[in-house]
């Protein structure tokens, strides 16, 4: 469960202070989805690295498993990070010198898991997204798609509690935006995650049960009982 | 992962990897290279010091004359009366001008200081040779020829030739000899030690009182001796059991006989010019100088580093070239090298914000992204160390194969030990007043050097993986991820 209160981020812009965050409520549940949504530059990016412990509020609280994300030491958060939180990136974020396989592995390097077996839970993340023949691939030597489903593979490899994305269909056509959408929601429904997404695509945030929408700072949330949602 | 990712990245980054490491291994090779001509030089000076002092030799110590004192020009008095032609001839023995000598007493009195190894004794003597034939008209003449003494550092001999007196004709010759009278009882300390046997033998500690001798190479040569031939010095047969050359420079002396028998030729018993003497270790060389000065009055101590500081000439001049110019040259060249690989690893850093930026959002904890850049530094050291010791021994190895000559003078401030100057007089000069010794530069390269550039490659992939690992570590994920989007 997430639970965030007040939660305020704050930056200095020369003399201007800019209030990216600015007062945030909000409840996510275990194995909850949210898409958050709205216009670039009102915090919606900001929001998500606050969930995923990248970035640390400036005021209030963001609870995340008993853990309160703002407050505990770096060598926590960043455990927090490696075991509970799976991230994917709008511009994928593949090492390039590695191969698909090692890509999915670094997201096990930190959790001191033996070589042999990171192999094997690699390979098995890989054939779960459709990868599994292209293992052996650098990032370069696959399509955009692949290599989204490459960096599903390694949020999930570690089987976290939560997944966030951002922008995960940013880079992508509408044909791989759908096949990805649905392979994240079939991924979400299997397995009993978590999920938030951040989104400016229209038709994405028009098909989830779940919306907060974030201007100025302010969130908004609203259901949609009667969203279509992604097969998968 | 760690070294998959690390091979993967070097292999990625080959070019600004060779870039690093090629300018570490710029100013390795040259600090390698720079290492082997200073132990070049150093082994170029021991040489020329070696010559002068003998091999196991750390301090002499001599005796100044008083001022006034002895020397002067040797004097040959010569009278002939009545007419036609008569012949003459004259040999002196003496210590060398400036030269004093010391009781025998003095060897022990130092060889009983402490950190003295051993301490031997030797004279070294100048024979002055006159034969002559006069031719008078009538009544008398006297002849007087005087031979001046230079403070020559080497053995040399000197010749003259004839001249005419005023009332009359004359063909006389004037030969100089130098003998070193030294202790057979210890040939590993002195100017024994320096000598290389060819022909023959070295004395035993046997023919300490033996009329036996030891003959300088280039002196046998020109005056036909070999082993088992007789060599006349004051009326007295010595039989040359042993040929010998210096092992390096210049020999000390002309005829090397036994200390005795020097003390009872040159009527000096219990005489001795100089005291070699040997340190326990190289270490203690300047507390036992120290100790002979305190406690061995009225004499000159010197140490091969005060001998080295009399040294000039070419292998001078290159020495102090290579320990000032070459030195900081180098130093300079490995502190750009530093820098530009600190420089070029804080650089790649910076390109891989988002790389590294993701590995933290995954749960890398900043140490093993810091291990990571560390260890491409560390390798791009360490193959800048390879290519560094590679040109380093290249270089030193051109330096060997083109083998310079130096040369290296001594100056006659060494007196002591040195033979007779120019023969004066009538007649032409024989020697030099200082000691030139021609060396051949080679450039060793040490196992002690190849660990210093080892550690110098491993000190400059830390210091530029310290640098970019800094960088990396103040990274935190949001900003590396913001940063590209």
């Amino acid at each position: 469960m997430y639970r965030l209160s007040g939660v305020t981020k704050h930056y200095s812009r020369g003399k201007e202070t800019v209030r990216a965050l600015d007062g945030i409520d909000l409840e996510i549940p275990d194995g909850g989805q949210l898409v958050i949504q709205g216009p670039t530059g009102g915090g919606k990016s900001t929001l998500l690295q606050m969930l995923g412990g990248l970035d640390r509020p400036t005021g209030g609280t963001v609870e995340l498993a008993g853990h309160d994300l703002g407050a505990i030491g770096e060598a926590k958060l960043t455990k927090v990070r490696a075991e509970l939180i799976g991230f994917v990136f709008q511009s994928f974020n593949l090492i390039p010198t590695l191969s698909a396989q090692e890509n999915v592995e670094t997201a096990l390097v930190p959790m001191g898991i033996a070589k042999e077996e990171r192999h094997k839970r690699a390979f098995a993340a890989l054939e779960s997204v459709g990868l599994g023949e292209r293992s052996n691939h650098v990032p370069s030597e696959l399509s955009g798609g692949q290599q989204q489903r490459v960096a599903i593979a390694r949020a999930l490899v570690k089987e976290p509690k939560v997944l966030l994305a951002d922008e995960p269909t940013g880079n992508l056509d509408e044909e791989t935006r759908d096949e990805i959408m649905e392979l994240l929601h079939g991924l979400w429904r299997e397995r009993g995650l978590t999920f938030i997404m951040v989104t400016h695509d229209t038709a994405i945030a028009g098909r989830a049960p779940r919306l907060a929408t974030i201007r100025a700072g302010k969130v908004t949330v609203s259901e949609n009982a009667d969203a279509q949602v992604w097969a998968g | 992962m760690f070294f998959t990712y690390l091979r993967r990245e070097l292999r990625r980054r080959r070019k600004a990897a060779l870039v690093i490491s090629m300018g570490l291994a710029l100013g390795i090779g040259l600090v390698l290279t720079v290492t082997s001509v200073s132990a070049g030089m150093k082994n170029a000076q021991s040489t020329v010091l070696h010559s002068l002092y003998g091999l196991g030799t750390d301090i002499t110590v001599t005796k100044s004359a008083a001022a006034g004192a002895g020397g002067g020009a040797q004097k040959f008095g010569i009278q002939q009366s009545g007419s036609g032609s008569k012949s003459s001839s004259a040999d002196r023995l003496s210590v060398n001008q400036g030269t004093a000598t010391m009781a025998s007493s003095t060897v022990t009195q130092v060889a009983s200081q402490s950190n003295v190894e051993a301490a031997v004794g030797s004279l070294l003597l100048n024979d002055f040779k006159f034969d002559g034939s006069f031719k008078l008209k009538s009544g008398t003449s006297s002849t007087s020829t005087g031979t001046g003494q230079g403070g020559g550092q080497q053995g040399g001999e000197g010749g003259g030739q004839g001249g005419t007196p005023p009332s009359g004709a004359a063909n006389f010759s004037l030969n100089t000899l130098t003998i070193m009278g030294t202790d057979t009882s210890n040939i590993t300390v002195g100017p024994l030690s320096s000598l290389k046997i060819t022909s023959g033998v070295n004395f035993t500690s046997a023919q300490s009182n033996s009329l036996v001798a030891v003959v300088d190479s280039s002196y046998a040569t020109q005056k036909k001796l070999k082993v088992g031939s007789t060599v006349t010095i004051s009326g007295k047969a010595f039989k040359v059991i042993g040929i010998a050359t210096a092992s390096s420079g210049t020999s000390a002396a002309n005829v090397y006989i036994p200390l005795t028998q020097a003390q009872t030729l040159a009527d000096m018993k219990n005489k001795v010019t100089t005291v070699y003497v040997k340190a326990s270790s190289s270490q203690q060389i300047s507390a036992v100088k120290t100790a002979i000065t305190k406690n061995v009055s009225g004499t000159t101590v010197t140490t091969a580093s005060d001998l080295a500081s009399t040294v000039s000439g070419s292998l001078s001049t290159a020495a102090n070239l290579v320990t000032s110019m070459g030195k900081w040259l180098s130093l300079a060249v490995l502190a750009a090298a530093f820098l530009i690989s600190s420089l070029l690893t804080s650089s790649a850093v910076n390109r891989r914000v988002r790389e590294f930026g993701t590995l933290k959002a995954l749960g890398w904890r900043s140490k093993r992204v810091i291990g990571q850049v560390m260890g491409e530094a560390l390798v791009n050291g360490l193959i800048g160390g390879v290519l560094g010791i590679a040109l380093g021994l290249a270089g030193a190895a051109a330096i060997t194969a083109f083998s310079p000559t130096l040369s290296a003078s001594t100056a006659s401030s060494t007196a002591s030990q040195g033979g007779p100057g120019g023969g004066g007089g009538p007649g032409q000069a024989a020697s030099a007043a200082a000691k030139a010794i021609e060396v051949h530069l080679t450039a060793p390269v040490t196992l002690s050097a190849i660990a210093v550039a080892v550690a110098l490659a491993v000190a400059g992939g830390l210091v530029a993986g310290g640098f970019g690992g800094w960088r990396a570590s103040r990274l935190r994920p949001a900003d590396a991820l913001r940063r590209v989007e």
